[in-house]
């Protein structure tokens, strides 16, 4: 009969017999993770629409979120954990390494196990097999490309073969299986390749994340450790009271510990920009919007399991509450200085844009409005705490350490230098995790009670509580001269920025700045507002509000374009920023503007695609065919403010280059490009480096990664880390500044011409810090703060793109099908192809996103079913061109990449479907009722 | 909380007799709507029920135990009025929910989106029902009740989908509509089922709607407007808005209901064409 049987359950995992005393009703991932160690098997949705943990049942597939232990009794259990032999790799596994398959390698597991059973029964499958393997599995990083291509070509094949340079193996890369490069994946060609520069070795961390021992936020527990559970407002805007918390704690046996407000030591208000920190870590009397942190319960883990949050002693009383910016701007005020609930306004004015507008042959005038975007990543925010003798250790996924550990050690009352923040790898962040999340939380309870505290967030709470890209009501009037020339340009938005600051301020000020796109623009007035209400927080998100801006211009121009007759790739060429020109901002730059050249890259593909689109429409079928063109600039970095960056190397008496990286390599490659940078600029290979990766008691601070700034900024410390290292050694060595350095052991050796100096290292005096040679070197952007009318220099360098869409739209269904995209993007340098086209695809399938499905509707798609993102069958055939116009700043000329790349994606996916359709669609997402609507009134 | 993991369904039964349980099979429902809360209620786990996975052809017509999963339907040889049954049955979650979701789970579960139903009404299919009671039958139209809500009784289990011979007749075909590719909640979805007589006329047609009513549905009127008219490409021209009046769309995050019922429309149209195309690769399109 088998009732709540008490014999162990058991089965094989990997090969192995197991018994396990766990409830029949546990879901076999806890079983795999928690009872068996097994963390490889990663848990990002709990409800099956995630599919990052999929192993294998018997051969078949199956998520095991939703798989009853009890039903894996005597079955054979696979997981990534068996797909190495030892250390060497499956071809699969070796194959996502080589074709750059892993980003943030969270749902890499999964799609290694889908794949898998897919390979066992078809050794040799089509792209349309391999998507229809692995659309249960969600990657937001990837854009799903370089995954298609890892699987299609995990076989080796006597056809290809070839080796792969020394350079191409970075530091731990030696697991991999015999490299067999698939020409198709090999880098764009731009010259000759010498050093780390320019190749592109596979990622530094890429083994762990293939293998399945990465470590992320919730693959980590400490004995003895505490689970949290936090309870969160059901209201939008609400006051209220708790009840009797210390019975609740006594009549919960198990239960530890319920924290409020009350309990909070230090300032309980943070924020990414500390003049506006408002954020409660435990909001007092007040909630906010819905999903807030109210109190927080700390107790054994079996007993926080069981709780069940409608028993906590807590009276809620509503208010009134806003949604929109109109009712936020409405409503009583939310925080006492901000009258009007206005967060900030920007400003960015130049010339004299009405008048230019009233003198202009032509002019285009629209509004559009966007959605609240979810970043879903695949690894909800988790994490533990605990107390190292008085100090706090937080290991946490995050992209932003060090201002994790100023604002926890504010919140919590404790010297800087008394909070340890250690990330975890860090499964996607696009900007959300540079906000704090369960680290004020779970540091509070390790500090109260001394024991190690851990918190997971459900799907649900991450995208309840955590920030969202900000919804966007834009109107603006662009006006060109009879030549096709811009003349000028009108823009105001409105920001939705939910009920804290977060970085409102950043996209206020930055949505400006950029609203002209990279087009010369005499004239010019930008105003926005960042309108505070009880929705979602509204933050940082790959971009921060200039993608929304851009499908605002981006739709204006293909209207010019319109009305002057002029091809839409010439209008835009004709307008685009060129050096010595000034921008909005009256920034000049004498070079490195790279738009003509993106633009102009994409030339014969805007030709043949209309002309292809053209042929198709000549039918009279239900389909027709769409092209779409769009442009961005983006500037890295903060914005006229210091961000400066930090990296330290040091060389051991035994011999090792250690490189102090902080920089957080969020997927997006830094803990593999800023070695390269340092490798170059030293002179050695990249292979000679070991790092210390981010720990805010070990690294020098490298900032946060946003902004697009790592590769740039973080990259030029490291090249003149890099270079004061190879001054100090070729001196010491009394030779030349050509002279060749080798690590050899214990020693490190000078060959200059014939001569050669070997220097022992052990002989020398070693440091405090443990190195005989060590080089600290800063770096930060040189950039002139913005006047009250936006003038100024916002950012020392910028990145520009252009991307081509082609698509179809079924005029009967409103649906859309992308059929190619063509993506230019001006990075200035290189520094590692592979990962750069990686950022690209990426970058893309996230507008792909933005553009068709995703709208975050706070209270009703708070999950990855009702909250659609992109699956492997949604982005379309990628081409990548990268262009390299060197930027005079940049680090080997390189330029920042990572946001840009989003940034054309929905406003060439707009344009295309009017070219195809006649309708523009205003409101994001065009979904097909949306796009079938704007159909029928483009007809009437 | 109780589990229980019966190898009869005698066991099973007398099991649900006894008290008040939630029956899990494939799970896929189960776990997201428990999401992080503890399990309280008692737990009938029916997988390891012995005959209750499989097809099996009969006199009378198909049986399809309840436990069957999509990929089961998926890899089982049959005739081409279940090919909606074996496209939707691709369109069930994705390949890992399909290799453990079961069909009576799916019927069970009595979504308005769930893709198992429009096949399976356009085949006329009849749930098998046991209880310590004894067996009954109920045509699939009459078990689900409305959204989350079935015919079934608290001592009940079902224990086969069944197809009666006369329904296995024709040639079938599913449209689904979706926002994206895979893993997708259907805006709606179309299952059509089109028998033709020996002069090349259409003798029966079924033709079942899902996600624009509380409960997926037939539209007869216009299976019997598309009798007797020849089963070629100009077949899908009949259909007309007055047939898909019995359709009571919402507006949701999905779509609206004035989209939904034009696009049912559309897909209607197009399940039927497919459903009649002479060449092999555009009706599995």
């Amino acid at each position: 009969m088998n009732i709540r049987s008490a014999t162990p359950i058991a089965f094989s995992v990997n090969g192995a017999p197991v018994a396990v005393n766990a409830p029949p009703l546990a879901r076999l991932s806890n079983v795999l993770r928690d009872r068996l160690g097994l963390s490889g098997t990663k848990v990002g949705c709990d409800a099956g629409d995630c599919g990052a943990c999929t192993v294998l049942i018997d051969s078949e597939p199956a998520c095991a979120c939703m798989v009853p232990a009890a039903q894996v009794e005597g079955a054979e259990v696979r997981t990534v954990e068996g797909l190495a032999d030892g250390a060497v790799m499956s071809a699969l596994q070796a194959s996502f390494l080589r074709h750059g398959a892993a980003q943030c390698g969270i749902c890499t597991p999964g799609m290694l196990m889908a794949a898998t059973a897919l390979l066992e029964r078809d050794p040799h499958p089509d792209e349309a097999a391999v998507a229809d393997a692995l659309g249960g599995v969600l990657c937001r990083c990837t854009g799903y490309r370089k995954i298609v291509e890892a699987v299609v070509s995990a076989i080796p094949s006597p056809l290809r073969g070839g080796s792969v340079s020394e350079a191409d193996r970075g530091g731990d890369a030696e697991n991999a299986a015999p490299p067999t490069p698939d020409l198709r994946t090999d880098p764009p060609h731009r010259g000759e390749v010498k050093g780390p520069v320019g190749a592109s070795p596979l990622r530094l961390d890429g083994p762990p994340k293939v293998l399945g021992t990465e470590r992320f936020g919730a693959d980590e527990r400490p004995a003895g450790c505490l689970s949290v559970l936090v309870i969160r407002s059901p209201h939008w805007h609400a006051d209220f009271s708790f009840g009797d918390l210390d019975g609740f704690v006594r009549d919960h046996p198990g239960i530890v510990a319920v924290f409020t407000a009350a309990d909070i030591p230090g300032k309980n208000a943070f924020g990414v920009i500390p003049p506006f920190a408002d954020q409660p870590a435990l909001a007092q009397g007040r909630a906010r919007f819905r999903g807030e942190a109210v109190a927080i319960v700390a107790g054994e883990r079996e007993a926080v399991e069981a709780l069940k949050p409608a028993e906590f002693p807590i009276v809620w009383t509503p208010l009134p509450h806003a949604l929109t910016c109109a009712e936020g701007r409405a409503l009583d005020q939310l925080h006492g200085n901000r009258p009007g609930n206005i967060l900030t306004r920007g400003r960015v004015v130049r010339g004299d844009a009405d008048a230019a507008l009233a003198a202009s042959e032509v002019t285009a005038s629209g509004a559009i409005e966007t959605a609240y975007v979810e970043h879903a990543y695949i690894e909800p925010e988790a994490g533990h705490a605990f107390m190292d003798g008085d100090t706090l250790v937080i290991k946490a996924c995050t992209q932003s350490p060090m201002m994790d550990r100023d604002d926890t050690a504010l919140v919590l009352g404790l010297p800087r230098d008394k909070v340890r923040i250690v990330p975890t790898a860090t499964g996607g962040g696009f900007g959300s995790k540079l906000d704090l999340s369960v680290q004020p939380l779970i540091g509070l309870v390790a500090l109260k009670t001394g024991r190690p505290a851990a918190l997971i967030y459900t799907r649900q709470e991450s995208m309840a509580s955590t920030t969202k890209r900000h919804p966007a009501s834009m109107r603006a009037t662009i006006g060109a001269d009879a030549e096709g020339r811009v003349t000028g340009m009108v823009f105001e938005g409105d920001f939705n920025t939910g009920a804290y600051a977060s970085w409102g301020p950043t996209v206020a000020n930055r949505v400006p700045v950029h609203a002209s796109g990279p087009y010369f623009t005499p004239n010019y007035r930008a105003l926005t507002a960042a309108v505070h209400t009880n929705g979602p927080i509204s933050g940082a998100f790959r971009g921060f509000g200039v993608p929304q801006a851009a499908v605002m211009q981006e739709t204006l121009y293909d209207e010019l374009a319109a009305k002057l007759v002029m091809d839409r790739l010439a209008f835009r060429l004709k307008n685009a920023l060129r050096n010595g020109q000034p921008t909005v901002s009256g920034n000049v730059m004498e070079s490195g503007v790279g738009m003509v050249e993106c633009l102009t890259a994409l030339e014969n593909r805007w030709q043949n695609a209309l002309a292809e689109a053209a042929a198709h429409n000549m039918g009279d079928g239900h389909v027709r065919r769409g092209v779409g063109i769009a442009s961005c600039w983006y500037g890295c970095g903060n914005t006229g403010i210091p961000n400066p960056s930090t990296i330290r190397i040091g060389v051991t008496p035994d011999g090792r280059l250690v490189m102090h990286q902080g920089a957080v390599d969020i997927g997006q490659g830094s803990n593999t490009v800023i070695p390269q940078i340092a490798a170059e600029a030293l002179g050695v290979p990249l292979s000679a480096f070991s790092f210390v990766y981010g720990d805010t008691h070990l690294t020098p601070d490298a900032g946060k990664t946003s902004g697009s700034r790592q590769t740039y900024i973080s990259g030029k410390a490291a090249e003149k880390a890099g270079r004061a290292l190879r001054e100090t050694l070729l001196r010491f060595a009394n030779v030349g500044d050509d002279a060749q350095i080798v690590f050899d052991g214990a020693a490190v050796t000078i060959r200059d011409g014939a001569a050669s100096r070997r220097i022992e290292l052990a002989t020398l005096a070693v440091g405090e810090d443990g190195y005989v040679f060590r080089a600290e070197e800063s770096y930060d952007p040189p950039t002139r703060p913005l006047d009250a009318d936006g003038q100024g220099k916002p950012y020392a360098v910028y990145g520009y793109g252009a991307q081509i869409v082609e698509l179809e739209v079924d005029m009967r269904l409103g649906t859309v099908k992308l059929l190619k995209i063509t993506a230019a993007h001006d990075i200035g340098r290189a520094i590692n192809p592979l990962l750069a086209v990686g950022q690209v695809e990426g970058g893309i399938a996230q507008g792909i996103g933005m553009a068709l499905m995703e709208e975050y509707v706070p209270g009703r798609t708070e999950n990855l079913h009702e909250y659609l993102i992109p699956t492997i069958g949604d982005v379309p055939q990628i081409e990548t061109i990268l262009v390299e116009v060197p930027d005079p700043e940049g680090p080997f000329g390189a330029k920042g990449l990572g946001e840009h790349v989003l940034i054309p994606t929905a406003p060439s996916i707009l344009n295309a479907i009017r070219h195809a359709t006649g309708a523009l669609v205003t409101r994001l997402p065009a979904t097909p009722d949306r796009v079938l609507a704007a159909i029928a009134e483009a007809r009437r | 909380m109780r589990y229980a993991r019966p190898r009869s369904l005698d066991e099973a039964l007398a099991l649900r007799a006894g008290g008040r349980w939630r029956v899990i099979a494939g799970g896929t429902d189960f776990y997201p709507a428990q999401g992080a809360a503890p399990i309280e209620d008692d737990v009938l786990d029916i997988t390891a029920v012995a005959g209750l996975r499989g097809i099996e052809t009969g006199a009378d017509g198909w049986r399809i135990g309840a436990t069957t999963t999509w990929t089961d339907i998926v890899r089982t040889e049959l005739p081409p009025a279940f090919d909606a049954l074996r496209q939707a049955a691709r369109e069930v979650g994705s390949v890992q929910v399909q290799n453990r979701a079961t069909i009576a789970g799916n019927l069970c579960n009595a979504s308005p989106a769930a893709d198992g139903v429009p096949p399976l009404l356009a085949l006329g299919a009849e749930v098998e029902i046991a209880s310590v009671r004894g067996s009954r039958r109920q045509p699939l139209s009459d078990f689900i009740l409305g959204n989350r809500k079935t015919a079934l009784g608290a001592d009940e289990l079902v224990t086969a989908i069944r197809v009666p011979k006369a329904a296995g007749t024709g040639r079938s075909a599913f449209e689904k509509l979706g926002a994206r590719r895979y893993l997708v909640i259907s805006i709606a979805m179309v299952a059509a089922r089109i028998a033709v007589d020996a002069s090349g006329n259409v003798e029966a047609a079924a033709i079942a709607v899902g996600s624009c009513s509380p409960v997926a549905m037939r539209l007869t009127e216009l299976e019997t407007a598309l009798v007797g008219r020849p089963a070629d490409a100009t077949l899908a021209r009949a259909v007309e808005p007055r047939h898909l009046a019995s359709l009571s769309p919402i507006d949701d995050v999905r779509a609206s209901a004035a989209y939904r019922r034009e696009a049912a429309r559309e897909i209607v149209a197009r399940a039927i064409a497919r459903a009649v195309a002479a060449d092999p690769v555009e009706r599995a399109a």
